[in-house]
């Protein structure tokens, strides 16, 4: 069972001035996997995703979406942006547009759909995320949870190829992490690649298909869930694990 | 009783002016829009180089009385196109406004969290479609304070351009004196304009400002 795989890593470094943040980092994803992503922090997580959709792209080594070398030069790096959504820890919604607003303005600046056609699809996406009646709400006027959750729309109404998720649960509060997981638990289910950056736990238990766990810039381990949680090769996973856990556990 | 029936008489007189002087602030403050924007966002998105000229036109500009800009314009430049002195003054005010538009603008650009333009990005958008429909419409939301302080100055400094004979309400004010010999009926006449006038813009620009207020 060898599919093409959706995203190709190769041995990407990245640079910031004098600090490296990514040693040579290399990994494979097929397509609808969930890879969560976690590590200590300034172990490159954020960078790395933000290299995937060049955003910063990398210092060197090549990465591939679907068939294309998306690091080679001269491509067309606002397509490419197009098939990788994004969700941030800071949600980023567009304080000027309403939740609607916020998922319409890529359908009709990128993608260049006719306002109704991009109405109707922005409310679907809505409809996905459980906030059809939020839809005129304006982002001040809606909780972290909720903001989340128009972010994820707004990356869907896209159609996305790959999802990355930056943290997506880290600047919320506690009781409303689970209507975002919800949401990208759904999105799993359906079939959605996701490289998912954080450390809730139970999430990478019950949707992971992968945990991998980097630091200085590097994986240094990756396996199933049940193998890194129960199981982990490396000493430094299985203490930084069962930190994260306990702690985890402790929060609930 | 004389005196108010003076200051009607007055007025009437006078308020053939207050067009002119609309008109003259509304070309400026329009000319220095359009200058303000652009120059902010060539210092603020540009490359070094117009970066470079961008910096250059606000620094020289805010250096320079803006009477001087109007001579400059009437004597020097009127002379090789034909500019009548109601643009030639407009057009000098709202090139000396421009530099301060600039400003404005500069600081508004950059008080929109970087974040508005990584998720812009982020979905596809180049860096000028991002610019226009997510930096642009915060910036002018965060820049109409400030411009509106500009744009009652802009109101006031409009009585400069009576130096090359545009007749606007100072213009009249001083032909009323001049001919009457009744120098406090005149300008009270025109103090009391002004006065309405930016009365009246202040009410306008508050009322924009309330009806586009970002949430943040």
């Amino acid at each position: 069972m060898t599919t093409a795989p959706i995203l190709r890593i190769e041995d990407v470094y990245k640079s910031f001035g004098e600090t490296r943040v990514l040693n040579g980092f290399s990994l494979t994803i097929q397509p609808q996997e969930v890879v969560v992503l976690v590590g200590p922090s300034g172990s490159g997580k954020s960078t790395l995703l933000r290299c995937i959709n060049l955003l910063h792209p990398p210092t060197s080594g090549r990465i591939w979406l679907e068939e294309q070398e998306i690091t080679a030069p001269g491509v067309n790096q606002d397509k490419v942006r197009q098939r990788i959504g994004m969700v941030f820890q800071e949600f980023n919604l567009f304080t000027h547009l309403t939740a609607l607003g916020n998922v319409m303005i890529g359908l009709t600046k990128v993608r260049k759909m006719h306002k109704q056609e991009a109405h109707d699809l922005a409310m679907f996406e809505l409809e996905r995320v459980g906030l059809v009646e939020r839809a005129h709400h304006y982002p001040a006027q809606l909780s972290g949870g909720q903001k989340q959750r128009v972010a994820i729309a707004r990356a869907l109404g896209m159609d996305p190829h790959i999802m990355l998720f930056d943290e997506p649960t880290s600047a919320l509060d506690p009781e409303l992490t689970g209507e975002v997981l919800e949401v990208m638990q759904q999105l799993a289910k359906e079939g959605m690649t996701m490289i998912v950056v954080s450390h809730e736990m139970g999430f990478a238990r019950q949707v992971a298909s992968r945990v991998v766990f980097m630091e200085g810039g590097i994986v240094v381990e990756e396996g199933p869930p049940a193998q890194m949680f129960e199981q982990p090769v490396h000493e430094r996973t299985r203490a930084f694990l069962r930190k994260i856990t306990d702690l985890d556990e402790g929060g609930q | 009783m004389e005196f108010f029936q003076d200051l009607v008489t007055t007025l009437n007189f006078i308020l053939q002016g207050l067009w002119v002087t609309i008109g003259v602030t509304i070309v400026a403050l329009v000319v220095g829009l359009v200058f303000g924007v652009v120059t902010a966002m060539l210092r603020v998105y540009g490359n070094a180089f117009f970066q470079r000229i961008a910096t250059v036109y606000s620094v020289i500009v805010r250096a320079v009385p803006v009477i001087v800009i109007i001579f400059i314009l009437y004597f020097v430049i009127a002379r090789f196109v034909n500019l009548s002195p109601f643009w030639a003054g407009s057009l000098a005010l709202g090139f000396a406004s421009g530099a301060y538009q600039t400003e404005i603008f500069r600081g508004a650009f950059q008080s929109v969290p970087s974040g508005q333009m990584v998720a812009a990005r982020a979905i596809g958008m180049s860096r000028w479609q991002a610019i226009q429909s997510i930096i642009f419409p915060q910036a002018v939301r965060l820049a109409l304070p400030g411009w509106g302080n500009e744009a009652t100055l802009v109101l006031k400094d409009s009585t400069l351009v009576f130096v090359v004979g545009v007749p606007e309400i100072l213009r009249r004010a001083q032909q009323v004196s001049a001919r009457t010999l009744e120098p406090f009926v005149a300008y009270a006449a025109a103090l009391l304009l002004y006065l309405a006038l930016t009365l009246l813009t202040t009410q306008l620009l508050q009322w924009l400002e309330r009806r586009y207020r970002l949430q943040m």
